[in-house]
């Protein structure tokens, strides 16, 4: 029988959530990496037993960690204690360092800060991990400040694909409130050379050759807080999402806006029909259907808890403009929590299971589509991210 | 031999006990303590100092005793009871919430 493996990644450590092909009773391992934020964890397509976690710190930086068996042993690659002082340098997995050789890199400019003046870039942590869809050794990461990096080493170490920091518009870049990350990397089944990104507040940026040269794709996106709306960088993207079957059509969710593209992000359209509110962090697609999709409104920018303070995942089954409220199983009253950019994804299954993480410590499940849902976990730490394998 | 005193985090990472000893040749500076802390237990690289500048992280701190030596220039020599062993050099994460 399958099994499903949850990923839960939060502001004190990282919990790892499992349950046979019935989804209904579940077991927690955790915490993991107690006390340390785990923005991320993710599961290699190629090798559901490979995984890697972003741990980081305000104290102590960055540290990346892997396992090789399904979570059960971790280890941070290249940071093995060695018994001779003298050896041979190890990998520094968690050395994260723009690439400013004149052979591939770019030179460390400076980016847009709050207050309009320029900054130059800093690594502060890494926000996604995206492992390669056929390689398991190979793992693409966004950071903050936005840059994206890749490993073909297992993570023990990482070189800047700077062609993406160094892209003209830059010095135009600036930190939404969470400050100026890559915060999602999307790979495309079948065209390793295709790759999308989304920076806030940047926008969304496309490359056609494996990450060497990048192109921002964010026409018909509207910003009132620019100065020019229809800029061609400067939006707050807060999340993207494709399904594999359909790599042409993106889904986003915007500070305001959900939006969508067909022509791989050419050209985008609003489709927040009739949501309570179209501000959100998350949108995931259908693991079978790629015109259902999921977002969970929340009421504002300044006010992140759900409209009303009732908690409620929204479906749409065409693709946007329409959208159905789900809302069983879910708290309808007095609810003030919030569901991060990373927080929401969806299993393989038939039907497809879909879960979210809340900012109140509670993980969700719905093994029928979103129709009906449990908390499949409860007072965790605040919710950062959510991932999912489905096991054979 | 010099004793080093890890943050709570930092002993979990590397797997330490309360305190970890070090031979480190002279002059004993806190550059040099951390080359050898570094070197014998990579997984602290840019932990306690950042890997590009090589500046210490700014919410920790570093202490002889009572003395800060925070700001002390990486590459003065440390205190003769660091540098003997008499005391352990602490390095303390600031007490910034979380």
């Amino acid at each position: 029988m399958s099994q499903v493996r949850v990923l839960v990644g939060t502001k004190k450590g990282a919990f790892l959530l499992t349950a046979d092909g019935k989804r209904r009773q579940w077991e927690v391992q955790g915490p993991l990496f107690n006390g340390w934020e785990i923005y991320h964890l993710k599961g290699s397509p190629a090798d559901p037993n490979r995984l890697y976690a972003s741990q980081t710190s305000g104290w102590f930086g960055q540290i990346i960690q892997r396992s090789d068996d399904g979570g059960r042993t971790w280890f941070t690659p290249g940071g093995e204690k060695l018994p001779d002082p003298y050896s041979p340098p190890a990998g520094t997995s968690n050395r994260f360092v723009y690439d400013t050789s004149p052979e591939t890199g770019r030179p460390l400019t400076t980016h847009q800060w709050y207050d309009g003046t320029q900054h130059p870039w800093e690594f502060k942590r890494v926000w996604h991990l995206e492992p390669s869809l056929d390689d398991p050794d190979t793992v693409y990461a966004g950071v903050e400040d936005a840059a994206l990096f890749r490993s073909t080493d297992g993570g023990r170490s990482w070189q800047e694909l700077a062609g993406l920091r160094g892209h003209e518009t830059g010095a135009q870049w600036q930190p939404g409130a969470g400050g100026l990350c890559l915060h999602t990397i999307l790979l495309v089944p079948g065209n390793p050379e295709r790759l999308f990104v989304a920076i806030s507040a940047a926008g969304v940026f496309r490359s056609d050759d494996g990450g060497r040269s990048w192109k921002p794709i964010n026409r018909g996106l509207k910003s009132n807080f620019l100065p020019d709306p229809d800029a061609a960088v400067g939006h707050c993207v807060h999340r993207i999402a494709l399904h594999p079957a359909r790599p042409n059509v993106l889904f986003m969710q915007k500070h305001w806006d959900v939006m969508r593209s067909d022509d791989a992000g050419e050209s985008w359209r609003e489709v927040s029909g009739n949501l309570p509110s179209d501000f959100g962090f998350p949108i995931a697609v259908h693991a079978h259907e790629p015109e259902t999709i999921y977002v969970v409104p929340i009421h504002s920018d300044a006010e992140h808890y759900p409209p009303e303070g009732r908690l409620r995942v929204y479906r749409s089954r065409i693709g946007g403009g329409e959208w159905e409220p789900l809302t069983n199983g879910l708290p309808q009253r007095h609810c003030y929590v919030n569901v991060l950019r990373g927080a929401m994804a969806v299993d393989r299954l038939d039907p497809c299971g879909v879960y979210f993480g809340t900012t109140g410590g509670q993980v969700y499940a719905s093994a029928d589509a979103g129709s009906s849902w449990q908390a499949i976990a409860e007072h965790l730490p605040a919710v950062l991210s959510v991932e999912v394998q489905t096991l054979p | 031999m010099i004793r080093v005193v890890l943050p709570h985090p930092l002993r979990r990472l590397a797997r330490l006990g309360p305190e970890v000893e070090l031979e480190c040749c002279e002059p004993v500076t806190l550059r040099a303590v951390l080359d050898v802390l570094e070197a014998r237990y990579p997984v602290l690289s840019g932990t306690i100092r950042d890997h590009v500048t090589g500046q210490r992280r700014p919410f920790l701190r570093i202490f002889a005793g009572e003395e800060d030596l925070s700001h002390l220039s990486p590459d003065a020599p440390l205190p003769t009871a660091v540098a003997t062993g008499a005391e352990p050099l602490l390095i303390v994460g600031a007490i910034a919430g979380g």
